[in-house]
């Protein structure tokens, strides 16, 4: 599972801020280490990217620990929130442009503990409490990032960011493109979303569907403490707006991750299990619901592939396309409602670009078009459950 | 201040009809009493209502049993959160019982309250027309200025009582529709129950001006002691009073919870076990009307236990009658999406494409085929009951939402059309 790195040169270098005439002095940090997770950019046809690279193909190990040969294992253990802070901790020394705002972040360490001890660290300015304004402070985090600094917004909630949503859309979705390319906006917005445990309605949004058509931002889900840590160093250092999404179920995973530095790509799609009969695309918290299922699956002979899409927005088509080359089956499940979700845009996606390669339409296993209920059965009733990933494979592999 | 010495606790009065058992510590005695405010009231662009307060004995004994009611219910909350039996998260109000019975007392059950999640005992205090259960935080004063503006609208000569925290108080949809409600006179009065913290921040690290009565800046503010349930009765009749005449009011109700945030947060990283502890014995507003009843002979300090002891039975009670409850079948998920009636046939049942024809589609096709026959030149709307852009939903496609709507029905719970 060790990331590809080579050895970081630190060097001084100034770097001059946007080209525009406010500017602010300029800082000193160190250059960009050279460190990429796997390969080079992915082909996306839709979008016009080039292609280039090959996949390598990488199974995120979440093995069961033996207390006797933890100490010989490279690398250290911890829980997802702890990678977010680590990733976190790792950018704010690098670069003193990254800061981080939203509610109960500073002295509280917030809501989730993601941000725990870097007020006293960084201070109070770099880790600002802010009042529950979130449309005003996080565009203030916009109006900062046009300056030269490098914002990441916490939403307690990712619900809460709703009210945040023109900030979001024509603000730090918009402006790169309205300004003609004068301002770049490199905010990161983060928060915990998705069904947790009878959390209720408003507490249990998926805001990936409502702005995944935001042109202008990026959107990335993390799963795991390995890839929560990389991809919250890579939204970071991105250029452009990227919502990370994070799920209030995952923040205590436990997995071993590697002492080296490293970065992941934002674009890139994570194979988890590598399989010939179907391939099942997911992301955030059902990727645990798929794996359930696979166990029951792999019992039953079948051998599904699995692969934990990651990005969002845009979608690694390529990845993904090669894997429906292979298996010819496609079954999606995602935690977004029915309608207008992420699975809808990757099915028209997929049948757009892979039509003739597919023995079946592609099924999509999405929650209930229902608000959230609060009672623990219909809240089981509304997301989709291990029992039914393994019935839509029996019968899209019939 | 006048105080009387005639003993009137009628022990044996029965309470209403409900589902708990026999409450005593009732009286019907309403001979009236008035009584100081713990601290004067200071207003903003308004000259104060009097510290003297007009209650009976009956007023005082049902505050004391409702908050009584109130304690004890958010304790065996507590209870039933670490038990797992209450879920999600649980914001506690144990601290707060003034604001809700003595603003109870000075309305009537045709005014509205509408407040956020801190909400389990305004609910029970209240009548009606209580709305509650917002959990996103300001979200609910807009709203309440609406049920305002319908107020006015109907003439009705009620009032609503838009409830907030000291956090909630710095969202910008606060002062939103505070400028509408005074522009037209609406009669909302907006209540900030300022605890002092927004979870872990203390009022002074959100707000430049922690003094929420007087943001309102045009409109009129009172601060009040949210600690005196009479003060708050004072502060609620004056605002409803003035704000049937004269548009939006502010009052600041100062109180504060001994419970954290919600049961996930500790509560105590953020202030002292000292804080909590001095308001509990300088301030608790059960202490201070049980010491009201006391000093006024209206029962014995083993009366007042008593009943406490009665209270703590009937909560009991109530869990152990909630714990044997049902819960909601699989075939109530999509209960109360939409409200069946014109225009939702369709999506009633999924929430959104069908594969097959709804009834009404069936028997419209018809209409809809001689509309077209008939090439009418204006478009048909739902009103016209054939509308076309209805029957596009139901044009049969092999998309892969078909595929996925006939697999997600096997898993389905009972989807059948009701």
């Amino acid at each position: 599972m060790a990331a590809m790195l080579r050895s970081v040169g630190v060097a001084s270098a100034s770097f001059p801020l946007a080209d525009h005439s406010n500017k602010l002095s300029t800082f000193s940090v160190c250059s960009l280490p050279v460190i990429r997770s796997e390969r080079s950019p992915i082909s996306d046809p839709i979008r016009g990217t080039r292609m280039t690279g090959k996949v390598i193909t990488k199974a995120v190990a979440a093995q069961a620990e033996n207390a006797a040969s933890a100490a010989s294992k490279p690398g250290h253990e911890l829980l997802l929130f702890e990678a977010l802070r680590e990733g976190l901790e790792e950018e704010m020394d690098r670069d003193p442009r990254v800061c981080v705002m939203g509610e109960d972040v500073g002295h509280y360490g917030g809501s989730y503990k993601v941000t725990k001890g870097l007020a006293d660290k960084y201070g109070d300015l770099r880790v600002l409490d802010t009042p529950i304004a979130e449309n005003s402070f996080t565009g203030m985090a916009v109006g900062a990032a046009m300056t030269g600094l490098r914002p990441i917004v916490e939403g307690m909630n990712m619900g809460f960011l709703l009210l945040a949503f023109n900030q979001i859309s024509d603000n730090c979705g918009m402006l790169h493109y309205t300004s003609g390319g004068q301002f770049t906006i490199p905010t990161v917005i983060r928060g915990p979303g998705g069904v947790g445990r009878q959390l209720g309605a408003e507490h249990s949004q998926r805001l990936e569907s409502y702005f995944q058509s935001i042109p202008g931002i990026q959107m990335v889900a993390c799963s795991t403490p390995y890839n929560a840590k990389g991809l919250m160093k890579a939204a970071i250092r991105s250029e452009n707006p990227v919502v990370l999404f994070e799920h209030v179920l995952l923040y205590n995973l436990k997995e071993r991750i590697p002492d080296e530095e490293y970065v992941l790509s934002l674009e890139e799609a994570e194979m988890v299990r590598p399989g010939e009969h179907v391939t099942i695309l997911t992301y955030s918290r059902m990727r645990y619901h798929v794996m359930q299922a696979a166990k029951t699956l792999v019992n039953k002979g079948y051998d599904p592939e699995v692969i934990d899409i990651r990005s969002l927005k845009p979608f690694d088509l390529y990845t993904i396309g090669n894997s429906v080359k292979k298996t010819h089956r496609v079954i999606i499940v995602e935690e977004c409602m029915r309608t207008g979700g992420i699975g809808a845009s990757l099915t028209a996606a997929i049948n757009e670009n892979f039509h003739d390669y597919l023995d079946a339409p592609i099924v999509c296993l999405s929650s209930q078009d229902v608000p959230t209920p609060y009672a623990g059965t219909l809240e089981e009733w509304t997301v989709v459950q291990p029992a039914q990933i393994v019935a839509a494979v029996e019968q899209i592999c019939q | 201040m006048a105080q009387l010495t005639r003993r009137s606790v009628n022990l044996l009065k029965p309470f209403s009809a409900s589902v708990f058992a026999t409450r005593h510590l009732t009286t019907s005695d309403t001979t009236p009493i008035t009584v100081e405010t713990s601290l004067p009231f200071t207003g903003h662009k308004i000259e104060p209502p009097s510290r003297s307060v007009e209650t009976t004995p009956k007023e005082l004994l049902s505050f004391f049993r409702d908050m009584a009611l109130m304690r004890r219910m958010e304790i065996a909350a507590d209870s039933l959160y670490k038990a797992k039996l209450i879920r999600g998260f649980c914001h506690l109000y144990d601290g707060q019982e003034a604001v809700s019975v003595g603003m109870e007392a000075a309305i009537t059950k045709k005014d509205c309250i509408i407040t956020a999640y801190r909400d389990h005992c305004i609910f029970l205090g209240q009548g009606q027309w209580v709305l509650r259960g917002h959990g996103i935080v300001g979200a609910q004063v807009p709203l309440g200025c609406g049920l305002a503006f319908a107020q006015k609208y109907s003439k009705d000569e009620n009032v609503t009582f838009a409830m907030y925290g000291d956090g909630a108080a710095n969202q910008g949809q606060l002062f939103e529709a505070l400028n509408m409600s005074a522009l037209w006179d609406l009669p909302a009065i907006l209540v900030c129950e300022n605890n002092h913290y927004g979870m872990g921040t203390a009022e002074w690290r959100a707000a430049k001006s922690p003094a929420y009565y007087k943001r309102g800046d045009y409109a009129p503010g009172l601060k009040v002691d949210g600690m005196d349930a009479l003060a708050v009765k004072q502060a609620c009749k004056f605002a409803k009073e003035h704000a049937l005449k004269n548009g939006p009011i502010i009052l600041e109700m100062d109180t504060y919870r001994y419970h954290g945030h919600s049961m996930s947060d500790p509560g105590s990283t953020y202030r002292t076990r000292d804080e909590i502890s001095g308001i509990r014995q300088e301030r608790d507003p059960i202490e201070r009307i049980k010491k009201l009843i006391l000093s006024h002979d209206l029962a014995t300090e083993k009366e007042l236990k008593d009943y406490e002891k009665e209270v703590r039975k009937e909560v009991d009670e109530a869990i152990a009658k909630a714990k044997e409850c049902a819960l909601p079948d699989s075939s109530e998920l999509f209960t109360n999406v939409y409200k069946k009636g014109f225009g939702v046939e369709i999506l009633q049942s999924l929430g959104s494409d069908q594969s097959e024809p709804s009834d009404t589609q069936i028997n419209n096709r018809e209409l809809v085929v001689q509309n077209a026959l008939s090439e009418r030149s204006t478009p048909i709307d739902l009103a016209g009951g054939g509308s076309l852009a209805r029957h596009q939903h139901v044009l049969p496609t092999a998309t892969h939402r078909q595929q996925s709507c006939h697999v997600n029905r096997h898993q389905c719970p009972n989807n059948s059309r009701h």
